[in-house]
């Protein structure tokens, strides 16, 4: 009588009686799939490493190692207007031994090659590199007796930044990639093995 | 009265008679320059700071030049500066090829010390008397004197695509980062 | 004890290499050792005609980059014997005085941050940037805009130029106030740099010191009043001289720099609108001076000498020139040997910072350790320039 005029109920839930209930699967796989469909497998090894990259990438800590015009724009980043601080990088630390990363500012001489070999191999391990700077990834303008041609040939470079200088902007970019690159590698938890040359440490 | 560089000419003709000094004739030559000979330089020196007229107190530079097919091979720029007439003044010294040498004068102003060491350091010109003759600019160990002509730029070739043919490994894919295998250290 | 303040040091201002002697915290010997940074740039030259070298001097004192192309550029047109219109004049000391005031923020902010104050760095690098977006807009490169060419400029200013740099040179002297209320009167900052790293005028002159180094130490000369170029002559400021010649001294006499850097960049842009926004900026020498881009497209003459400018290089009497400028580190002055070759036969460099450096063991000996950095920092060095 009354069910051609009734509106249809958007509180349908409530309207309509319960359906019957749906047979029981004895089938185990069945069960299997049901249960996979609420839980997240993973390992040990990968939460700790996730955790572990995660911590390594946002609160990566720089050397300062500002060589020529570059460090003037590496300083720029510490500055108020393009903040690092963010990035989680603003403690620039002067000893090589609290630092995990080398950002090499500038024009690497002859002379100071080997500072830079010294002050690299005196990091600890996680270490990256950055080279900020057409001097530091290629020898830059200088194709001359002077400057070391890139400073690749004495340390693995992680991240190159092109400019000179690169903008502060750049180089944020860069600190960005490499987070990027930490965060996809295997973390290792134990010293790693590198090619022991005679006599360095 | 002013002084002039004509003045501070003529009185250094006056003062040093025997010496033969020339002026450097040319059709740029912008600056006032005295050629003097080498062993007579720190007399010249002394006498241009000491004189109550002219005192040339501050030393601006000391620059070598390589003058590599004329000879004398080698010239020394002294460049004098004096404050209280606000006159410039040139003093060049020539020096041969083999084993050039010339008095230093740190005595009369200190700041001769480093400008005459990177002189050394760059044209291999000794400077006897020098309390520290030692390289300044170049890693000690440098051997050879980088800004004679003869000395090589060190330009070294840029390898590209087209000047490295003989390449092993494939060049490095921009696109696809992959994690890299990391190996363990034995405890 | 020897001590090694090693090139990489945070309050080296670069890498520079100071071997201390100590007995105890006394420094008994001080020597500077440097070269850390050589870069061949004298050599370089040698390889490179005049236009092709004007980023390389860029790169010299990183912190006033158009100071050195303007000595560079002087230098040329000195060899050449030209001189370029007023209004060009006009633009270089403009931006040359905002280059002085950027690069004594820089030192500034890294003198205090050594010796303990942080605020200032911060305040300092906020100015800072300023005038670099002024180099941006001028140019399109923040710090080497290697915008002074030999007979000009690269190009005219850019529309808004002019009312940036009002604003930077209005709000400007507000900002000094700040870092004067922050450090002058500040018992700290006394304690550490008054009586510290003492030079004596005599000494200054005989180590062959100059800028603020040498007229920290009473001596009054400044190339802008006593040999003026560019037009220096016309504009009103005072040179600020103090006698003690102590790290304070030196400190007081960049301020008031800046100052007065800030009172000529007023006059000049007052000046530049005088001759117009837009109008001629460089010198219609053809012979040593690209033509304009319009005549290039009409005229045939000019076409051939942009031609032979760019493709071979302009081409300077056989001669020398040697010109100085007031950088803001002190006297920085370019010595050229031409031979009448488009490539410099010699080019040496005649750099402030090289020099002062020279006074720093005067300075330090028989001080304590601590004295060593205030008295590098008061030197103001820049290490790009040292080590060319």
């Amino acid at each position: 009588m009354a069910d051609e005029n009734k509106v249809d109920n958007p509180f349908r839930v409530l309207g309509q009686p319960t359906p019957p209930a749906a047979p029981l699967n004895d089938d185990p796989d069945a069960i299997r799939e049901e249960m996979e469909k609420g839980i997240l497998f993973t390992t040990v090894e990968k939460m700790a490493g996730w955790a572990v990259n995660n911590a390594r990438a946002n609160a990566i800590w720089p050397l300062g190692f500002g060589l020529a015009c570059c460090a003037i724009e590496m300083m720029a980043i510490l500055g108020p207007r393009f903040d690092v601080s963010r990035f989680g990088a603003e403690v620039m630390r002067s000893s090589p031994r609290q630092a995990d990363l080398m950002i090499v500012a500038g024009r690497v001489s002859l002379k100071m090659a080997p500072v830079l070999r010294q002050l690299y191999d005196q990091m600890p391990d996680p270490k990256w590199v950055i080279s900020m700077g057409a001097c530091a990834s290629c020898g830059g303008m200088f194709n001359n007796y002077a400057i070391l041609q890139g400073v690749d040939k004495i340390v693995p470079v992680d991240v190159y930044v092109p400019g000179c200088p690169p903008r502060p902007e750049s180089l944020l970019h860069g600190i960005m990639k490499l987070q990027e690159k930490i965060l996809l590698t295997k973390p290792e938890l134990g010293p790693i093995a590198r090619p022991r040359k005679r006599g360095m440490a | 009265m002013a002084l002039t560089q004509e003045r501070v000419d003529e009185r250094l003709r006056a003062a040093f008679p025997g010496a033969s000094i020339t002026r450097q004739e040319g059709p740029a030559v912008r600056d006032y320059t005295l050629h003097v000979p080498a062993d007579t330089i720190v007399e010249i020196c002394t006498f241009l700071r000491d004189d109550p007229e002219l005192e040339f107190a501050l030393l601006s530079f000391v620059a070598g030049v390589d003058l590599l097919p004329n000879t004398p091979r080698f010239e020394v720029v002294y460049s004098l500066l004096s404050l209280t007439n606000n006159l410039r003044f040139t003093l060049k010294v020539a020096l041969p090829d083999e084993n050039p040498r010339v008095p230093t004068v740190c005595g009369v102003w200190p700041t001769a010390n480093w400008h005459e060491r990177e002189t050394y350091d760059f044209y291999g010109i000794e400077f006897t008397g020098h309390p520290d003759l030692t390289r300044i600019l170049l890693p000690d160990q440098w051997v050879g004197w980088p800004l004679r002509k003869d000395s090589p730029l060190g330009y070294q070739e840029v390898a590209f695509t087209h000047n490295t043919p003989n390449r092993t490994k494939p060049a490095p894919s921009l696109t696809k980062l992959k994690p890299k295998k990391v190996k363990y250290r034995a405890q | 004890m020897t001590l090694n303040m090693g090139p990489q040091h945070p309050s080296t201002h670069g890498v520079l290499r100071v071997a201390l002697e100590l007995d105890g915290e006394t420094v008994l010997r001080a020597k500077p050792i440097m070269g850390y940074l050589h870069t061949g740039m004298e050599k370089q030259a040698e390889y490179k005609t005049y236009t092709q070298s004007i980023p390389q001097t860029d790169r010299m004192d990183y912190l006033s980059p158009m100071s050195n192309n303007l000595a560079f550029c002087l230098a040329a047109e000195k060899l050449l014997g030209i001189v370029p219109p007023p209004r060009v004049q006009a633009i270089r000391v403009m931006l040359v005085e905002l280059t002085r005031v950027s690069a004594h923020c820089v030192w500034l902010g890294t003198h205090a941050l050594d010796i303990g104050a942080m605020t200032v760095f911060f305040y300092c690098f906020r100015e800072r940037e300023k005038v670099l977006s002024i180099y941006d807009h001028v140019s399109g490169q923040r710090m080497m805009s290697s915008y002074v060419r030999v007979g000009g400029l690269t190009m005219d200013i850019p529309e808004g130029l002019l009312d940036r740099c009002q604003q930077f040179v209005d709000e400007m002297p507000a900002h000094i106030d700040e870092y004067e209320k922050l450090l002058t009167k500040n018992p700290i900052w006394l304690a550490r740099t008054v009586g510290v790293a003492p030079l004596t005028a005599a000494q200054a002159i005989g180590l062959g010191a100059t800028g603020p180094t040498l007229r920290g130490s009473g001596v009054d000369w400044d190339l802008r009043k006593k040999q003026p170029y560019s037009g220096y002559e016309t504009y009103d400021f005072d040179v600020p001289v103090m006698k003690d010649g102590d790290a304070y001294s030196r400190y007081k006499v960049r301020l008031m720099e800046m100052r007065q850097s800030v009172r000529i960049a007023h006059q000049a842009i007052a000046r530049v609108r005088e001759f117009g926004e837009k109008g001629e900026y460089r010198l219609r020498d053809f012979k040593y001076v690209l033509p304009p881009k319009e005549e290039v497209k009409t005229s045939m003459e000019a076409l051939i000498h942009h031609f032979k400018i760019v493709a071979h290089g302009f081409f300077p009497p056989v001669g020398e020139a040697y010109a100085a400028v007031e950088a803001p580190k002190g006297e920085l002055g370019f010595y050229f040997v031409s031979d009448g070759t488009p490539r410099p036969w010699r080019m040496k460099v005649r750099s402030p910072s090289f020099i002062n450096l020279q006074s720093l063991p005067t300075m330090v000996e028989g001080r304590l350790v601590a004295d060593v950095v205030t008295a590098i920092g008061s030197l103001d060095i820049v290490l790009g320039e040292i080590d060319r």
